[in-house]
């Protein structure tokens, strides 16, 4: 394969519907050595290549825009997007996110503007990894990645807090809570104007 | 010096030697072709099968078969706690008794002694096989019975008529083998298959033994008696733990058992393929085990490539497959090889022999082409046979009336 990201198969069923349209040619019994090709056909899939993927040891990349866990993206300099509008939280069907807004001050920013996101949980036992809720988001803040292996041995483990679901510090973004760079308001960030580094 | 003249000079620890050797090697042979079995039905679905415990995923079934005698051991309220443990032991053992008149190889030297791989050599050899497995079919009625449950004693009945079923095709192909080898010994059919075996020359009685073994052995497409789909289990629903183990260990011994049976009445048991005769004094005679094993390997490929193939077929359909087409078939083809045999008994020409087979295929082709012929002007005339009006009331077909309809059924 030469894309790790392809998908396995590019046919999404589409030719296999149009199959399963296609009149059958007769109802009649086939001739019993017509009937005998299905013996064929089995010892032929024997000599062809096993389609198992052995799990553990050897993975295949997701379709690219697999829903897996969410993330809470930065700006380029390390200031959080979420505002903590809760607007995730009120699409959500499934109910799973809890968000809890608090005032930035200019002594603690963590988000340019306003408002920043003080408590955010997702609840992995509940989610459906529906994506309303990346679709609510005004900021882009919330997105989903390809990451698929949620499994836990407790409930509780299960809840991702909000520094479970950050997304990493890259070089170039500091720690919030930190001003906003110099001269710049929260529309400069909103419109994709602040480059990293430029407060550190 | 025949194999019973031979056997009847072992002593009493070689026999004992022998009797541990063929347990054994069913035991192995059972855990071999579970994992087999399972390995080769993965890769006709393009799957890969066990391949984590041991190398190659070889010590699977021993992990399943430890695991499963670790399990709870349950007896249900219901049940009839005695039949219930008896069950599985009559299931178990009489598998393994067949193995008794089998012969595994030539002769060969057993701790200094010479002998051969075969426990016994009874005149009635084979009849005793067909014996021992009708008391093998009481394990899975009784468990069935004994469950005190429903799917259970359903499994266990359908089981019962479908192994009662076709051990009368069964039995009725062997008379031919009989009737050429002139002995009911196992030991003397494979001698009397020098030449030709008779998977060859009695090619019918071989496919109808190869089908009714199928059934035999409740297994897919006839495995009728554990359709998961309508029995849950069948017969052995209730069972867990060893007793389980024991039905499944003996579902395989089974197999391999009939599998045995065929190589020795058709496929010329130990001895080697036609041309390779001189591979049969290799190791000392042993390498005809080697022969031997091979065949039966054969065999079991067969039910794998069977099991991987086949949907499960409807009770009805298998029971009339049994008693309406391999019956009467079988009885036919016996009519046939006996008067062939008597012919050529009582000096007969060489001409009257081949006369006589002609005339037979003719017969068998003509019946076959009247019996295609009728099927398909049943099949016309059913095609253009009016269909009654609907008894119900069914809307109007707009611009239609009733008989357009009737046409538009019809096709």
């Amino acid at each position: 394969m030469d894309n790790p990201l392809t998908p396995r198969s590019n046919d999404l069923g589409l030719t296999a519907a149009a199959k399963a349209n296609t009149p059958i040619e007769s109802q009649e019994a086939k001739t019993f050595f017509k009937q005998l090709q299905g013996f064929w056909v089995t010892f032929k899939t024997m000599f062809k290549k096993p389609n198992t993927v052995q799990y553990p040891e050897e993975r295949e990349a997701t379709a690219e825009r697999f829903h897996g866990r969410h993330q809470l993206n930065r700006y380029d300099d390390g200031l959080e997007k979420c505002i903590g509008c809760e607007l995730c939280a009120w699409a959500c069907p499934a109910d799973a996110i809890l968000v809890e807004g608090e005032t930035n001050t200019e002594e603690e920013r963590y988000s340019p503007g306003e408002r920043y996101g003080k408590v955010y949980q997702i609840n992995y036992l509940r989610c459906v990894f529906c994506g309303l809720c990346i679709e609510a988001c005004p900021t882009r803040a919330l997105t989903m990645t390809n990451e698929y292996e949620l499994a836990d041995e407790s409930r509780a483990k299960l809840i991702f807090e909000k520094e479970d679901l950050l997304a990493p510090l890259k070089s170039g973004m500091l720690q919030p809570p930190h001003p906003m760079a110099p001269g710049t308001t929260h529309i400069d960030y909103y419109r994709g104007d602040i480059k990293g580094g430029s407060n550190g | 010096m025949t194999n019973a003249q031979i056997i009847a000079t072992d002593p009493g620890w070689i026999i004992l030697v022998k009797g541990l050797l063929i347990f054994v090697v069913c035991v192995l042979a059972t855990l071999m072709s579970v994992w087999g079995e399972r390995r080769i039905v993965a890769r006709m679905q393009q799957r890969l099968g066990p391949n984590r415990v041991g190398p190659f995923g070889l010590i699977q079934a021993l992990a399943d078969g430890v695991k499963l005698a670790l399990k709870e051991d349950l007896i249900p309220k219901a049940a009839d706690r005695i039949v219930f443990v008896i069950a599985p032991i009559i299931s178990a053992t009489t598998c393994f008794m067949a193995f008794a008149v089998i012969p595994l190889s030539g002769k060969v030297n057993l701790f200094g002694h010479e002998t051969v791989m075969q426990m016994t050599d009874i005149p009635v050899g084979v009849l005793y096989v067909f014996a021992i497995a009708s008391v093998g079919v009481y394990g899975i009625v009784l468990a069935g019975w004994s469950s005190g449950s429903t799917y259970p004693l359903l499994g266990g009945l359908r089981s019962s008529a479908q192994v009662i079923s076709y051990e009368v095709a069964m039995g009725l192909s062997l008379v031919a083998v009989f009737i050429y080898a002139g002995s009911m010994s196992t030991a003397e059919i494979v001698a009397a298959q020098d030449q030709w075996w008779f998977c060859v020359t009695l090619f019918p009685s071989f496919v109808i033994y190869a089908i009714s073994m199928v059934g035999e052995t409740n297994r897919a497409p006839f495995d009728l008696a554990e359709a998961e789909g309508e029995l849950v289990g069948g017969f052995h629903t209730e069972y867990s733990s060893l007793k389980f183990a024991l039905f499944f260990l003996a579902e395989y011994v089974n197999i391999v058992a009939v599998s045995a049976l065929a190589t020795t009445l058709f496929l010329g048991g130990y001895r080697a393929l036609p041309g390779l005769g001189f591979t049969e004094s290799w190791l000392g005679g042993w390498f005809t085990v080697i022969w031997f094993l091979t065949k039966v390997v054969f065999f079991f490929f067969i039910f794998v490539w069977l099991r991987g193939t086949l949907p499960r077929l409807r009770y009805d359909q298998f029971m009339k497959f049994g008693w309406k087409v391999l019956i009467p078939f079988s009885l036919i083809w016996i009519l046939i090889v006996s008067t062939l045999r008597v012919l050529s008994q009582q000096g007969a020409p060489r001409s009257v022999l081949i006369g006589f087979s002609f005339g037979m295929v003719l017969l068998v082709l003509a019946g076959s082409s009247l019996f295609e012929s009728s099927k398909k002007r049943r099949a016309r005339e059913d095609a253009l046979g009016e269909v009654d009006s609907p008894s119900f009331p069914v809307p109007a077909i707009p611009g239609n009336n009733l008989k357009n309809r009737t046409e538009q059924i019809n096709g």
